[in-house]
């Protein structure tokens, strides 16, 4: 290394660094970057003892503070929940029917439930609860397995059709055809019965036959007037309002493979509290009992 | 500073500046990474895990294929918004049997560590379907080809044993019965007795697609209602020094 030299009195010192006679300047690091420089330094010694840092043998060190990610996130939760809970205790103790009239229940259970709604029922009833094909619509009154809120509420806890709640609703409407109960005529002559109880049948010479069928198979859940009954989710059939669909083809895919509609139950994922808020939230959107 | 002046012995000798470079770099590997195979609180032990079964490896699988993982994180933080709309927290021990683990970066879909049992089977199938039809503001593309892409498990029980070879524990017994397993979880008409044996009875056997046979859907959705089941939050008390 050759000693640094200056070409001119005013130049600062070379490093004394030489390239192939290429030089370079000595100059010294702003003042202002060097203290900041120091200043991390020290900020992040200070944060090594304050704050999780050194893994140690078997363990880290914790740092005087004694922070944590998980004792963060439990003592935000716990302030949350410290402040609903005496509207949950009062919503948990409520009679399901008072809600909606108590001046202080019933707004925050329907804005409770609301957000409830939107994290876990939106995925299939859609997020303005309308529903999709296979998914009831929750905005009209036709009900499958009843719009009380306290039908609403038992929905909710145990859901439908699942594996998991012993207490879920269930019922199950055989595959007519594909458990060949009916021959393929009588399906079509009691797609085009079900069809003339709401509307106009694809072949209106089927339906008096369509009748007979209707009366010895399918008449015991859903009714002689198919009006359905909802103490087996059998789907009122005279109205207008169809789950998967009222015309020709989908009736027949219906009658001949059946439906089953699941529903998970919520009692094991949300709190008595949440389910009565989301409950409280699906009556009254229009359809409530 | 005459250490200092030394440095032109490293900069004028390329290899020994490589070996000392690869030195510097060594210590600090080991620095970061070795105390993680000693510290105790790394994964903490908790109940319930198991490794997949065969049929839901496969989904995982098909999940990995189909790059899930580039739009869908399984990896629950530990801060309120998460905890409140997706679950509990995710714990290391939760993707103990994962190689490689589908932590993910990216949530332009929801997080999925805790997807299982959270929706039927059926809403599964209506969704990769036509995710639109479901969820109208979804911007998923449709996986409808899985239903009818049929797959037979024959080469399940290799994938296994390469599982095994990294510290899956998976027995002997369970990779011999892999195929059979793969078929019976997917039909509950057959003898699944062997399945629940190896794998637990919380096992969920099923015809998850709904329709004959065993399918590329069965499989993803049988992996995708297991996902973030297995650990009873009800019983698990968090260490909340971690």
């Amino acid at each position: 290394m050759s000693k640094p030299v200056k070409k001119y009195d005013d130049d600062p010192n070379t490093t004394g660094h030489s390239w192939d006679g290429i030089e370079e300047f000595d100059n010294p690091m702003p003042r202002w970057w060097l203290w900041t420089l120091y200043a991390t330094i020290v900020w992040a010694i200070g944060y090594t003892i304050l704050y999780p840092a050194w893994p140690m043998v078997n363990s880290a060190t914790s740092g005087l503070l004694g922070w944590s990610t998980r004792a963060d996130v439990a003592a935000e939760i716990a302030a949350v929940e410290e402040a609903n809970a005496p509207m949950n205790a009062k919503l948990e103790a409520a009679d399901l029917t008072a809600i909606s009239g108590d001046a202080d229940m019933g707004p925050y259970a329907v804005s409770a439930g609301s957000a409830v709604f939107k994290t876990w029922c939106a995925q299939c009833h859609g997020s303005g609860a309308a529903g999709a094909k296979g998914y009831p619509n929750l905005l009209d009154d036709d009900w499958l397995w009843g719009g009380s809120i306290e039908e609403i509420h038992t929905t909710v806890s145990h859901g439908i059709r699942n594996e998991e709640s012993d207490d879920a609703r269930y019922s199950e409407m055989p595959a007519f055809g594909r458990d060949e109960l009916l021959e393929k005529d009588e399906i079509d002559q009691v797609v085009n019965f079900v069809m003339s109880l709401s509307g106009e049948p694809q072949d209106a010479s089927a339906v008096a036959a369509g009748a007979v069928v209707f009366e010895d198979n399918c008449s015991s859940c859903h009714m002689e007037d198919g009006s359905g009954d909802r103490s087996q989710g059998a789907p009122n059939l005279a109205d207008a309002i169809w789950l998967y669909g009222g015309d020709y083809a989908t009736l027949t895919e219906t009658v001949t493979n059946s439906r089953y509609g699941v529903m998970p139950p919520w009692n094991t994922r949300l709190t008595e509290a949440e389910i009565r808020a989301v409950s409280a939230y699906v009556h009254q959107l229009g359809g409530g009992e | 500073m005459s250490i200092l002046d030394k440095h032109k012995i490293l900069e004028t000798n390329a290899t020994l500046l490589l070996v000392c470079s690869f030195l510097v770099v060594t210590i600090g590997g080991l620095v970061q990474i070795a105390p993680l195979f000693w510290l105790e609180n790394t994964i903490e032990e908790v109940e319930g895990m198991r490794p997949y079964t065969p049929l839901e490896l496969a989904g995982r699988d098909i999940y990995i294929r189909e790059g899930c993982y580039t739009c869908h994180s399984q990896m629950i933080r530990p801060m309120r918004d998460e905890v409140e709309r997706y679950g509990h927290y995710s714990l290391a021990a939760e993707s103990m049997y994962d190689h490689p683990f589908q932590w993910g970066s990216k949530r332009t879909g929801p997080d999925l560590a805790r997807v299982g049992g959270r929706y039927s089977d059926e809403w599964h199938v209506d969704h990769l379907r036509n995710p639109q039809a479901v969820v109208p503001e979804s911007v998923m593309p449709k996986y409808g080809f899985l239903e009818r892409a049929h797959v037979d498990g024959k080469y399940i029980g290799d994938l296994m044993a390469a599982n095994a070879m990294v510290g899956t524990p998976y027995s002997d017994d369970m990779i011999a019965s892999a195929q059979a397993d793969f078929k019976a979880q997917a039909d509950p008409d057959s003898d699944y007795d062997g399945l629940l044996e190896r794998y637990g009875d919380k096992v969920s056997v099923r015809n998850f697609d709904g329709q004959p046979g065993v399918s590329e859907a069965d499989a993803l959705i049988a992996y995708l209602q297991m996902l973030g089941t297995l650990v009873d939050f009800s019983t698990f008390t968090p260490d909340a020094s971690r």
